[in-house]
């Protein structure tokens, strides 16, 4: 920890073996630029503050603690949703992954939260033996072990970040509307473009195949056909990796796959209407190959949203992907033959 | 969850009633609370809203709790599969 971490002020008067920088809750500019290149997929896996413990305000032995994440997303939620605490943040090592997929790792776990208390002094640091923990963590930290093994006493707060204000406020007792998960059309708009960024990034080694072999035909070069067959690639990944994941509640059936290709085929309907495609491969080619890549790609949204399970994506995989690379297979072979025609 | 739910009939969850102590922390770590007290135990008021995080199963004192918990992420499991057949280098059941 040093006086660059992100949102410092001070070092914190009370020094007990080890500085605790006290931070702003306020966001700057180059914080809210660094989640928006987070959202895009730049530099995610390495966007990172230290773990350990920090102020909020002016806390003292009597403050509450919570416990959070070192993904900087995370850590500039949670101080600034505090404005005008004073708290410590108690920051665990999960190496800039989110609370939940850390969880689920293990790193957002009992043993790293055990570690870290120990390693802060926590126990010197307070008087009172509790942690305020996110719900979303509870996959990862059994609270019984943390109690026997540091004397803290886990209290799975709020879901949410913004909840926890209102969570404190009413003395540390969460209404419903704190338990219960949501996932707005707001909620699912933020987590598209990272999808389609690793979409596109898979895509990028396909298209330059995809333009010379549609654009080499029987009667030689013809830019057209190669600009075509990327549009009908790139509309495929927008169907499944933005469209898709924004229309999830109002599509039917429950299999994302499903959903997936619902948005495909109409999306295709509307490529081949656009493109004036008459002849039955041309039509196949694209109906199949764009509700193909349209349902995968929208299988691979259940790992975003917060009410699939394991069993439910096996499921769903067994099914889809058998059919999703027949499709294609088809899809490739129909383009075949409509090039040599 | 209101208006989301998965495929139903699938999940792993599984509740012994009868080892069930009634501390409640199931109801409490539960992010869909699917878990209600009732005469003093817990029980599964709505299982095929679980996602199977295993939040409950860890964080129960008696082991009442079985799920076999992880990610619900199809790229996550495809890397897993390519993982387990030693194609892929990454490694790892990661996404995010």
């Amino acid at each position: 920890m040093d006086e660059n971490l992100p949102g410092f002020i001070t070092w914190h008067p009370v020094d007990a073996g080890q500085r605790i920088p006290v931070i702003s809750p306020q966001l700057t500019f180059a914080d809210t630029l660094g989640s928006w290149k987070a959202r895009w997929g730049i530099g995610r896996m390495s966007y990172l503050v230290p773990p350990g413990l920090y102020a909020i305000g002016a806390p003292d032995s009597a403050s509450p603690v919570v416990v959070t994440a070192n993904y900087k997303m995370t850590y500039d939620l949670v101080r600034s949703a505090l404005k005008g605490r004073n708290l410590w943040l108690l920051v665990l090592e999960t190496y800039g992954i989110n609370v939940w997929c850390a969880a689920g790792k293990g790193t957002f776990g009992t043993g790293e939260l055990v570690r870290r208390i120990e390693a802060c002094g926590l126990g010197a640091m307070v008087a009172h033996r509790e942690l305020l923990l996110p719900i979303m963590g509870a996959a990862g930290v059994k609270g019984i072990e943390v109690k026997k093994r540091t004397g803290f006493n886990c209290r799975f707060a709020t879901l949410r970040i913004n909840d926890l204000p209102g969570y404190l406020d009413a003395g540390m007792q969460a209404t419903r509307e704190m338990r219960e998960l949501t996932f707005s059309l707001k909620e699912r708009l933020v987590l598209t473009p990272v999808e389609l960024v690793s979409s596109l990034q898979t895509a990028l080694y396909a298209l330059p195949l995809l333009f010379i072999g549609a654009a080499t035909g029987s009667a030689g070069f013809n830019l057209v056909n190669g600009c075509h067959a990327v549009i009908v690639c790139l509309a495929a990944i927008l169907s499944g990796a933005l469209l898709s994941p924004l229309l999830l509640p109002w599509l039917p059936t429950r299999s994302f796959a499903v959903k997936g290709a619902i948005t495909g085929a109409l999306v295709s309907a509307a490529l081949v209407y656009h493109l004036k495609l008459a002849t039955t491969v041309s039509v196949m080619a694209v109906l199949l190959s764009v509700t193909a890549i349209s349902s995968f790609a929208m299988l691979n949204f259940t790992g975003s949203t917060p009410f699939t399970s394991r069993s439910g994506v096996k499921f769903e995989m067994r099914r889809a992907l058998p059919l999703q690379g027949g499709a294609l297979a088809v899809a490739v072979a129909a383009a075949l033959v409509w090039r040599l025609m | 969850m209101k208006s989301f739910s998965y495929i139903k009939g699938v999940t792993t969850l599984e509740l012994d009633r009868e080892a069930c102590i009634g501390c409640g922390i199931c109801t409490t770590v539960c992010p869909h609370n699917l878990f209600a007290m009732q005469e003093k135990k817990a029980a599964t008021v709505n299982p095929d809203l679980c996602i199977e995080c295993g939040a409950c199963s860890l964080n129960c004192p008696v082991k009442a709790i079985f799920v076999d918990a992880g990610v619900g992420c199809a790229s996550g499991m495809i890397n897993e599969w390519l993982a387990s057949l030693k194609i892929s280098k990454k490694g790892g059941a990661s996404c995010c």
